[in-house]
């Protein structure tokens, strides 16, 4: 397949203003003519439906919860990143464009993360004229707060609620559309197939999780903003639905996949603690700006936390990165995590944990400043672990997080299918290899509220449409597809449970394809991952029936999109021979242990062609180009 | 470890009669969540060749807002401030006897077992929980000035996760503390003053339209709150409604 970027001319700085100049318009009589079908009703969904409804688009929303404002965003914590240089601290469009280029370990597109922190201003105010309550500074300004991998103040945040009150910004903004008639809403329906008539993306199927009926959806444009797919390892702080449906079957009907090997793997989480355990929460990331990790410098070393001295306890992240200290980028503080706990060093019942304390930051400002900054995510850490963060130290881990990998997209946001666009954590992206903490909303909210409204009249007025109706054979045969899939799959009636296979995938993914990789590991999931789908079509339980509310058989429809998925993943790690951001080959490293990148071979986005249920992938390449940067090793010490 | 009797609500679907069963849960660790237990529980159902429990989640870090349940007769059950997925199974002891049941409103009718209709609160929203602005055009940040109080303030009431405890909670299942949290976030912020009578008004009128209740300051619902939202809410709402009908809105 022909990958084209369909980056703009000129100087970076200017591409996206020309851009906007010169792409076609859809005069706003003719927009109330087309139909525009938003799969997802997160950041990046809901914006994107309230937005191009308001220019006059008619918009069909889906999501799988019962209100969209229930959609994954709703859990982010910590805070969205602007580059307002409100705090006069230096800085700016272009370092928080340096700074996510250079978080991705230089593996992202440069056009696409440059029109990121652009957009990121505006994003602060419309966020802020919707009444988003962001914290603020006693004379009324926005306030603002670190977070890792930049040395500037530029994240702002709604108490450790920041995701919760940009999603119902968005939600309102799209309940205010759905109350003037202008947007219609399905919850509780899930996309299970994408539609192609004349190879255009022209509509979707879906199955009303209420009575089980499947039924299709046409329109002249599908975008699909249904977010990550981090469950491919069942335990990861995604919410528990969280899944790769929409953009797997997208893939399969030719939307390249890329990057699917690059999944992050956040450092500030709370551990494991038992094999019920069904997720792992986040601790946000703003804990490391007063927070200090430190592991007992002995091995075993089984005392206490407030019974070790100071002298014997081993500020790793300080001592390594001196000038980002706490607040190195995720994939370098997660490696160093496990490498600590790998010696033996590893603190709590497992070992495989590492101490985030706040006794000094207690002592310098006191408890009731902390409980100001974080006083709920200290409660939510003592209602699940039963200990108190004032007086001992958190235990925490790392755990999958954020998928930067995606559907492929050009800088209209364009899959390879034309007329399907995915946005948000769905898309590949402008992360690179690693995401900077607070940037996911950002982009989320940049894509749906200022890219996606532009660049889809770009497509539409291009015309060129036939007319289209769901009787047509393209949607009978799909509809047909999936009831033959779900009868199959309540006809197994095997041994074991979806959770257990989905669980086994989870440990196949963590050990091999997790925070570190290597040849070996990986070929032995690529043997793994075939043997464990085959036990699950002929072994897997789904009980109940097609046509009722039935959880079993959503998570099962799931769950074998995620067996198919995680065999791509391991094929892009093996290909990888470099280590890149979160992408560790432990082939491929440093004398000291840091990631170890290949420009020579690995300056590309590996694009992947679906090429049929029995044949091996292709790999389509997008050389990654940069022309106002330097390539340079990152560097956090 | 403990082994506890629950007794759940079951209920194949909203046209069927529903009835509590029994169900053991054996070796519960005190440190599972309230829905890993259930989670267990609905393992041991499919292998055994029985329906699984069906109940609403998602986020399970007490945000989405998705998960609810009576538990004895509470909502969320015993824990304060607490939602059903951030329960965990360490407030309850060996030998303990559990009724779950739905949220029980007219308002929110029974999907299947634990699982209820609550899109009653999104068609609140719509009626003017939101401030008109359209993507773009914004002005500056900065230039809309808030002072830290009222920005705190805004906040307490605009923390609200759309679980529906409170109606759950209400002995008339009134949805006052849902509306009055959105009514007070956007009222006490100086973007929100444009609408503020309308939007009063209008969420007011669909509330009864819902068929919700009306509030009798029990404060079931304000105890129910997992995010601990202050009845205070309700006396904003009450007041701005009777501003706004003196000032006879449009
Ligand atoms: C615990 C946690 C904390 C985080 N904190 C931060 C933070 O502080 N700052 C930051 O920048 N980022 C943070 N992130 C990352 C960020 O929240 C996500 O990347 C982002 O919200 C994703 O938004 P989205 O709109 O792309 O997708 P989502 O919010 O995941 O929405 C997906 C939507 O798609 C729908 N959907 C999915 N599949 C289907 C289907 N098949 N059919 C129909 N509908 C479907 C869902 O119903 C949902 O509406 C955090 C993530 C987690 C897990
Ligand atoms: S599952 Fe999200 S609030 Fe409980």
């Amino acid at each position: 397949m022909e990958l084209n970027s369909k980056v703009p001319p000129g100087p970076l700085t200017a591409k996206w203003d020309q851009h906007k100049f010169d792409i076609k318009l859809v005069n706003p009589a003719n927009k109330r003519k087309y139909d525009i079908i938003v799969v997802g009703s997160g950041l990046a969904g809901a914006s994107a439906a309230a937005t191009l409804s308001e220019l006059g688009y008619r918009i069909k929303c889906f999501c799988f919860q019962d209100s969209p404002r229930r959609a994954h965003s709703i859990a982010a914590q910590g805070g969205i990143n602007a580059a307002k240089n409100y705090q006069n601290d230096g800085d700016s469009v272009f370092r928080l464009f340096y700074d996510t280029l250079k978080g991705g370990d230089f593996r992202s597109r440069e056009s696409n993360s440059y029109r990121l922190a652009q957009l990121s201003v505006n994003i602060i105010d419309q966020c802020v004229a919707q009444g988003v309550p962001f914290a603020r500074e006693y004379g009324g300004t926005l306030a603002n707060r670190s977070f890792g991998g930049a040395q500037v103040s530029r994240t702002f945040y709604a108490r450790g609620q920041t995701g919760q009150q940009l999603l119902l910004g968005a939600y309102q903004a799209l309940e205010k559309q759905i109350a003037k008639g202008l947007v219609t809403m399905y919850p509780r329906t899930e996309m299970l197939d994408l539609v192609m008539i004349d190879g255009r993306a022209r509509g979707i199927v879906v199955r009303n999780l209420i009575t089980g009926k499947i039924e299709s959806h046409a329109a002249d444009a599908v975008v699909l903003a249904t977010g990550g797919y981090s469950n491919v390892f069942y335990l990861s702080t995604n919410a528990r639905g969280s899944n790769a449906t929409a953009i797997w079957r997208a893939y399969k009907r030719g939307a390249a996949f890329a990057n699917p090997c690059f999944t992050q793997i956040h450092p500030t989480c709370i551990p494991v603690s038992g094999d019920y355990q069904s997720k792992l929460t986040l601790m946000s990331e703003s804990l490391r700006n007063d927070g200090r990790v430190w592991v007992p410098k002995a091995k075993g070393d089984k005392r206490a936390p407030n019974d070790i001295p100071h002298a014997e306890r081993d500020y790793y992240l300080e001592r390594k990165y001196p000038a980002f200290g706490n607040l190195g980028p995720r994939d370098i503080t997660s490696r160093a995590a496990k490498e600590v706990c790998d010696e033996g060093r590893g603190v709590g019942e497992s070992g495989r944990g590492v101490y985030l304390d706040f006794a000094d930051a207690i002592k310098r400002l006191g408890d009731s400043t902390i409980t100001e900054r974080y006083g709920n995510l200290f409660e939510m850490y003592e209602r699940i672990t039963d200990e108190n963060p004032y007086k001992v130290p958190m235990r925490i881990y790392p755990a999958p997080h954020y998928t930067m990998g995606g559907l492929w997209v050009d800088y209209n946001l364009m899959t390879t299918i034309p007329g399907l666009y995915a946005l948000g954590e769905a898309n590949f992206s402008d992360h690179g290899a690693n995401r900077l903490g607070a940037s996911a909303l950002m982009q989320g909210l940049a894509d749906g509220y200022f890219v996606i409204p532009y660049t889809i009249g770009d497509y539409l007025a291009r015309g060129g449409f036939n007319a289209v109706n769901t009787d047509m054979p393209e949607f009978k045969s799909t509809e047909r597809e999936i009831a033959e899939k779900t009868s199959k799959l309540l006809a197994i009636d095997g041994k074991r449970t979806v959770d257990s296979i989905h669980r086994e995938l989870g440990h196949i993914m963590w050990d091999y394809c997790g925070m570190s990789r290597n040849d070996a590991g990986l070929h032995k999931a690529l043997d793994m991952i075939p043997k464990l789908r085959e036990e699950f079509w002929t072994d897997v339980n789904v009980p109940g029936s097609a046509v009722e509310l039935n959880q079993a058989l959503e998570k099962a429809g799931r769950v074998s999109d995620f067996l198919e998925l995680a065999q791509l993943m391991v094929r892009d790690a093996i290909n990888r021979t470099e280590s890149c951001g979160a992408h560790f080959r432990e082939e491929s490293q440093t004398p000291d242990g840091e990631a170890l990148r290949d420009d020579e071979h690995f300056a590309y986005v590996a694009a992947w062609e679906y090429a049929g249920a029995d044949a091996a992938p292709i790999l389509n390449k997008e050389p990654l180009e940069f022309e106002s940067i330097h390539l340079s090793t990152r560097n956090y010490k | 470890m403990m082994n506890l009797k629950l007794h759940v609500w079951r209920q194949p679907s909203a046209k069927d009669t529903g009835r509590l069963e029994t169900y053991e849960a054996r070796d519960v660790s005190p440190d599972m969540s309230f829905l890993e237990m259930l989670d267990v529980v609905n393992e041991d159902l499919i292998v055994t060749g029985k329906r699984p429990i069906a109940f609403d989640h998602d986020c399970r870090e007490g945000i989405c807002g998705s998960c609810g349940m009576m538990i004895n007769g509470v909502a969320h059950g015993p824990q304060r401030g607490t939602a059903t997925c951030q329960l965990h199974m360490r407030t309850f002891k060996d030998g303990d006897e559990i009724v779950i049941e739905p949220w029980r409103a007219q308002a929110f009718p029974i999907i299947k077992d634990l699982v209820v209709d609550r899109s009653a609160f999104d068609r609140i929203i719509q009626r003017g929980g939101y401030i008109s602005v359209n993507t773009g055009g914004a002005p500056d940040g900065n230039d809309i000035l808030v002072g830290k109080d009222r920005a705190d303030h805004a906040m307490d009431a605009a923390a609200c996760i759309g679980c529906g405890a409170c109606v759950a909670a209400c002995p008339n299942a009134s949805s006052s503390l849902f509306t009055g949290a959105k009514i007070t976030h956007l009222g006490k912020l100086p973007q929100g003053q444009p609408e503020r009578d309308r939007r009063v008004v209008a969420m007011v009128e669909q509330m009864d339209e819902e068929g919700f209740g009306n509030c009798s300051w029990f404060g079931e619902c304000q105890e129910a709150c997992p995010k601990e939202i202050s009845i205070d809410v309700i006396k904003q709402m009450n007041h701005d409604y009777v501003a706004a009908a003196a000032r006879g809105s449009d």
